[in-house]
């Protein structure tokens, strides 16, 4: 028959990779664009895993060991929150949110394998190698992304405090004299200028909708803001790649965070919790308890075919 | 083209809708059945403020609301494996396919909405058992290549049962299925290439990619509906150009499609019926069990009690979170009403 699968909008299909990864870094814009689009591929400024993996193949993009650690640190963050968002696919208090939890998912899952395929670069892992085959305390993943979804309000507590990280991390990191980083960064930047917008409407919802929602917004910010110091904590390896003009302090983001952040707070008639910082330590692979079962889940099927292509 | 003309029947509302007459009423129905009749013979376009016969109305919204109810419990066996997804780039696809699901459940509702059905109907009339959906996703997916076998066949089976949706006579339905379809194909694309990878791999994947293939064989041949002359509703949506070809007649298509695409995966097919009929010229299969499928449209398949129950608790959890954002919504515009 004519309209057989095999036949039909086959122009629909992009197969085509986008040449040097250079190219995204000298075009890409230094923060985000109300306009650009979460999901579409834009020729000359997107940035695919794909492309980085072949980089890192061929040799024209290899990392330091230090750029090497930091991607990881970001990958996994990345990696550990797309897992926990996916399982908001098809459980999302409306379809739009099912959508939309899912595209910010989507982005993280991309900026996650884009990190883990150049931090692979140092000893020819994967992403997948370093996805599947790292053990619990290899991950170098902050507490707050692997907290558990809890109700939609924690979600959306999470993913509010991660996304305006993350903005202004991948703000600066489009500057980084390690091109591959700036250049996942200038994608990546887009993307989550669209996750802060999201998390902001709902922040907003939740806190000034009705006396039930209010309460469980002020609860969904509670019970992460613990985790919210440890994102701004310096370390040698930061203080290094600082120096080298690669990455920035994570302590120089608070500023502009706190500004941020309490802006919308503000806004929403909400104070900042008043709770006691937890300790943290997932840069240095000591997780809370529920990395462990998180990981168990993603990892499962692949180690029962260890090797094997899919 | 019928002329444009004769649609104008006032809408709900419009003033002098109440004045008119019994007598005008009638003429008003004569009417619109003529320019109706002529749309159905020019095989031409109806859109949502046209007349049309009750019935076409009801038959478009249980079969639109079917549809999209279909999409939304689909999300479901294919959520299963986001979580457990071998590789990240598959993960990063099967959570596309999902998501694009859910965007198609919202064409689809929005479709039926220009009917005069609202969307919190249907979804309610779902919950409550009311609204049917594709006995299909009744079954689990019990291994990662049930995510190859659904998207080859299930979404193979989906497309050629919604191409020739793309021409049904009630526009937004129609124009719906155009999107649809561009992705359903991209879907069954990415199925198949599930399989092949897993056909090509190990001894141990080469038969998980095996065992799906054999269950969802039957299910997907069945998703085209009962044998012809069991299909009450047909012949009438076939006059009403909604649908194009009969049931058996998809349904051989759609096994001759996969005949040939099989055999690329090196994989078999299990029915020893299957055969190219000569004389008729179309693709013939074994017999189907049409007890198990009536039985699982009855409600008595493996996972309709799970799917049922996960919506209505995704539905339920996420009260709150609705009825949050209309109340915002509703001060908001007192705000600006008052400024």
């Amino acid at each position: 028959m004519s309209t057989t699968p095999e036949t039909e909008n086959t122009t629909e299909m992009h197969d085509g990779g986008h040449g040097d990864i250079s190219v995204g870094v000298a075009t890409a814009g230094t923060s985000g664009d109300a306009n650009a689009s979460a999901t579409r591929i834009t020729p000359g400024n997107a940035l695919r895993p794909e492309d980085i993996a072949l980089a890192v193949s061929r040799g024209t993009a290899k990392p330091s060991e230090d750029a090497a650690e930091f991607a990881l640190r970001l990958g996994d963050d990345a990696l550990v929150l797309a897992q926990r968002l996916g399982h908001w696919i098809s459980r999302a208090p409306e379809l739009e949110e099912d959508v939309a939890l899912g595209n910010i998912a989507l982005d993280q899952l991309g900026h996650a394998r884009s990190f883990l395929s150049y931090a692979g670069g140092l000893n020819g892992k994967s992403e997948d190698d370093l996805a599947y085959f790292r053990g619990e305390e290899e991950f170098r993943s902050v507490e707050l992304f692997e907290q558990p979804n809890g109700d939609f309000a924690v979600t959306i507590a999470r993913q509010f405090v991660v996304s305006y990280y993350q903005f202004e991390l991948y703000r600066r990191l489009t500057e980084s004299t390690d091109a591959t980083l700036a250049g996942i960064a200038a994608k990546a930047v887009k993307e989550v200028d669209y996750h802060r917008d999201h998390s902001t409407q709902w922040v907003l919802r939740l806190a000034l909708g009705t006396d039930e929602s209010r309460a469980k917004m002020i609860h969904g910010f509670k019970v992460i803001w613990p985790y919210v110091d440890e994102l701004f904590r310096d370390d040698e390896l930061t203080a290094r790649l600082t120096a080298a003009g690669a990455a920035v302090e994570p302590s120089s983001l608070r500023t502009d965070f706190d500004r941020l952040t309490g802006e919308v707070l503000a806004e929403a008639e909400l104070d900042v919790p008043q709770v006691p910082a937890a300790s943290g330590g997932g840069r240095q692979g000591k997780h809370s308890e529920h990395l462990g079962y998180l990981l168990a889940e993603m990892q499962v099927l692949a180690r029962q075919f260890p090797g094997a292509s899919w | 083209m019928a002329s444009q003309t004769l649609q104008s029947v006032p809408a709900e509302g419009t003033p002098g809708r109440q004045e008119i007459s019994a007598a005008e009423a009638a003429r008003h129905e004569a009417e619109g059945q003529a320019y109706f009749d002529r749309v159905m013979a020019e095989d031409s376009r109806i859109e949502p403020r046209d007349w049309m016969p009750a019935a076409y109305r009801k038959t478009l919204i249980r079969q639109i609301s079917q549809h999209a109810h279909s999409e939304i419990i689909g999300m479901q066996p294919e959520a299963n494996w986001i979580s457990r997804a071998p590789s990240l780039k598959r993960k990063a696809i099967l959570m596309a396919k999902v998501q694009d699901e859910a965007g198609h459940g919202l064409y689809l509702y929005s479709a039926a909405e220009t009917l005069g059905q609202p969307r919190d109907q249907m979804m309610q009339d779902l919950m409550d058992g009311k609204a049917k959906y594709s006995s299909i996703f009744n079954y689990p997916a019990r291994t990662w290549a049930d995510m190859g076998a659904i998207g080859w066949m299930v979404d193979g089976a989906a497309i050629a049962n919604q191409v020739p949706l793309c021409r049904a006579s009630f526009g937004p339905y129609g124009r719906a299925m155009v999107r649809v379809c561009k992705e359903e194909s991209f879907h069954q694309r990415q199925g198949f290439e599930i399989l092949l990878e897993l056909s090509h791999g190990t001894p141990e994947q080469k038969q998980m990619a095996q065992e799906a293939v054999n269950r969802w064989y039957a299910p997907a041949l069945m998703m085209f509906g009962p044998p012809d002359d069991d299909s009450p509703n047909s012949k009438q949506s076939m006059a009403w150009n909604i649908k194009r070809f009969s049931n058996d007649e998809l349904r051989s298509r759609f096994v001759g499609m996969m005949m040939e695409q099989v055999k690329v995966l090196e994989l078999t097919l299990p029915d020893k019926d299957i055969r190219f009929n000569e004389e008729t010229k179309k693709w013939e299969h074994g017999p189907l069990d049409w007890d198990e499928f009536h039985e699982v449209l009855k409600g008595r398949g493996p996972c309709n009690a799970q799917r049922l129950e996960r919506r209505r608790e995704a539905h339920e959890n996420g009260t709150w979170v609705r009825e949050a954002a209309a109340a915002y919504a509703r001060k908001q515009a007192k705000k600006e009403f008052a400024a």
